[in-house]
């Protein structure tokens, strides 16, 4: 009776007589979904356009938030920094186009996927061995992300939003617009989105695909840098942001893998509701920490009735 | 030359579909046995066995087991150190509620309990495929380990939230805790895992790996001519974690001797997923020759500066350590996507008409 009260009543009732303390769960939830839906989008640019499950998505974030901390260290001014990253996950696509996607064209899925894997082995290694394993702080101030918070009072309580929140949802909308904007309306992305639907169409009209993969890589990249900065800002830059990639993959599994609206909205749900869980459910009654696992059963429960996701192609079986 | 088989007839079915159709091969499947139980503990020391010998034999088995579910039946499954640890944490129970239980049994018992598990996570493999129900295994993998740190009577309440294997007696021998000898534990850890490959190896000759293998090449085209898909991909499910779940209690038992939640965290089901994809799917011997790969080769990386006589320290070697291993995966899936089997398999057909190019 005393857990049938917790799992059914409770929670509701705190929600009721706290609405300012929801609302600040509401907008915690809002703040990480964004990133994962941020993540989620680098995946989906590569799997649509590749068909490649690219695991370095995260490690990428890393690697781009540890290469702009280590120019800024080493002297580098913020405003060139950032530029000089972009030069440097821009090399990186390009090697890795080269050196392993272009020998591995045609390979079953695993085995691309494996590669991804090895790519990311390899760039923690070598970011571990440039950059030092420790935590570094991320250079908020420099690159004028605003560091105060602002306080609202709604029904007679108090939410407390973190301005440098407040930036990384605006840059992550803004980032999203551009990237829809590049995808739907120039013809560099309407390649992209071309080789998603049919790689050999795509390659008779004349779309290179070694072109486009740099391309994706380094937008992927771009993506990367964003969310490296705005994770970095609020968590210091670590090898340990690795494991936010594997919160992006449920987020996959809900919007499904093919869809850029989905990664979005999947991203922001999930974000939403693992918080609220983990507030509500989780840590009065198993113990906290829910937030590992809960959006894969989640996605998990959803898949079970789509098994191409919210928003997948749909899949479509021949024999 | 060495691989001749002329002269060696088949006269019945039996006889071309048997274990050994070329007689070489079963000499050197003896070879290699005499090797593994005469010759290297002849010659090993304890740091030969607790860093090469045991954690090969025991990542083979590993592989072995997720090799039948993704090389055989081909559902992807990233959750292989979460059903390592259900073994592991059963093993432990068992062995602490029944003190006077036979290790043996408790091993094979504590299979049971991951094949369980196993084939629950694997229900959603009916009606989800691909890279999906490789993130919905990731559920399996994140929800387990979550729970061995959260389930205190998993530990037995211990404070330290971790196992701890106590000494356990095997007809008169100490063979786990800190008093074992490690070639007892090597020798027992070698019987282990000869006898699951046997199995292994005439399972998937059997009914259940060709219904596998058709499950695998298409799953619609193996539904039509009969299979039940469902009965495959559980059966698949249950035999790989079954096979998972003896190696993670064999891990713990004989090699580590504790373990914490984390031990099987992700990284741990990368690693197995490597030694098979590296191996090459669908084979057994690969997975032998990816553990010996993946196994060996850090430990080669370690000792080699020594060698060369360069001063370098030891964080900086790891790292560079984990930048080369990143390196050769992806070297060996560009040179051989089909794994070291497979090579195997190319130079033993070239043996086999050696010194004629035809």
């Amino acid at each position: 009776m005393e857990t049938l009260y917790q799992i059914f009543a409770d929670p509701f009732v705190q929600i009721v007589s706290a609405p300012d303390f929801f609302l600040q769960v509401l907008w915690e939830g809002l703040v990480s979904g964004v990133l994962y839906a941020l993540i989620a989008l680098g995946f989906v640019l590569i799997f649509k356009s590749s068909r490649i499950f690219n695991f370095a998505q995260g490690i990428m974030v890393v690697f781009a938030a540890l290469t702009l901390v280590g120019l800024h260290e080493n002297g580098v001014p913020a405003w060139l920094a950032v530029p000089l990253t972009l030069g440097v996950m821009y090399l990186l696509a390009l090697s890795v186009e080269r050196v392993v996607l272009r020998p591995l064209v045609g390979q079953p899925d695993i085995i691309l996927f494996m590669a991804s894997i090895g790519v990311t082995m390899f760039l923690i290694g070598f970011g571990e061995f440039v950059f030092g394993g420790e935590n570094k702080a991320m250079i908020t101030a420099e690159l004028g992300i605003p560091t105060g918070s602002i306080e609202f009072f709604p029904f007679g309580g108090f939410v407390l939003i973190e301005q440098k929140d407040l930036t990384a949802v605006i840059m992550a909308v803004l980032l999203v617009l551009c990237l829809l904007l590049f995808l739907n309306k120039t013809a560099m992305g309407r390649a992209i989105r071309a080789l998603g639907d049919d790689h050999q169409a795509a390659l008779s009209v004349g779309i290179s695909l070694s072109k486009i993969w740099v391309l994706v890589w380094f937008i992927a990249g771009v993506i990367a840098l964003a969310t490296g900065i705005v994770w970095g800002a609020r968590a210091g830059v670590s090898f340990a942001l690795e494991v936010i990639a594997y919160k992006a993959l449920p987020v996959l599994m809900l919007g499904g893998l093919e869809s850029v609206s989905g990664a979005i909205i999947g991203g922001i749900a999930i974000g939403l509701l693992e918080k609220i869980f983990e507030i509500y459910w989780g840590q009065p009654l198993f113990g906290g920490n829910t937030e590992t696992w809960f959006a894969f059963i989640l996605a998990l429960i959803v898949l079970l009735f789509r098994p191409q996701g919210l928003f997948g192609e749909r899949i479509i079986e021949r024999v | 030359m060495f691989y001749r088989v002329s002269g060696q007839f088949k006269t019945s079915y039996e006889s071309d579909m048997a274990l050994f159709p070329v007689k070489q091969d079963a000499i050197l499947l003896a070879f290699i046995l005499a090797l593994f139980y005469v010759a290297f503990p002849m010659m090993a020391s304890e740091f030969t066995y607790k860093a090469l010998l045991v954690p090969v034999l025991i990542y083979a088995l590993a592989a072995m087991g997720l090799n039948i579910l993704t090389g055989y039946a081909g559902q992807l499954s990233l959750g292989t150190a979460g059903f390592m640890g259900v073994g592991a944490y059963a093993c432990y129970k068992i062995t602490s509620i029944f003190p006077e239980v036979n290790i043996v049994v408790a091993l094979l018992l504590s299979g049971c309990f991951s094949a369980a598990v196993g084939v629950a996570f694997g229900l959603p493999s009916l009606r989800i495929k691909g890279f999906y129900l490789a993130i919905a295994t990731l559920a399996a993998q994140f929800f387990l380990v979550w729970l061995f740190e959260k389930w205190a009577w998993l530990y037995n309440f211990n404070a330290s939230g971790a196992i701890e294997v106590k000494g356990h007696e095997f007809f008169g021998l100490v063979i786990t805790g800190p008093n074992a000898a490690p070639i007892t534990q090597y020798y027992f850890v070698l019987v282990c895992v000869t006898v699951v490959s046997f199995a292994m190896i005439n399972i998937t000759r059997g009914r259940f790996g060709r219904v596998w293998k058709a499950v695998r090449d298409m799953d619609i085209a193996a539904e039509l001519v009969g299979i039940n898909l469902m009965r495959a991909k559980l059966s698949a499910f249950a035999v790989s974690s079954y096979v998972v779940g003896i190696a993670g209690a064999l891990l713990v038992f004989f090699w580590k001797g504790a373990a914490e939640p984390n031990l099987f965290d992700i990284p741990l089901s990368f690693k197995v997923l490597f030694i098979a994809i590296i191996g090459g799917l669908g084979s057994i011997i690969g997975n032998f020759l990816g553990a010996l790969l993946i196994v060996a080769l850090p430990v080669l990386l370690n000792l080699l500066p020594g060698v060369l006589g360069l001063e370098i320290n030891s964080a900086t070697l790891e790292h560079i350590n984990v930048m080369i291993v990143g390196a050769l995966i992806v070297f060996f899936l560009i040179v051989e996507p089909h794994g070291l089997a497979r090579l195997w398999a190319l130079i033993r057909e070239k043996l086999i008409i050696w010194p004629f190019p035809h």
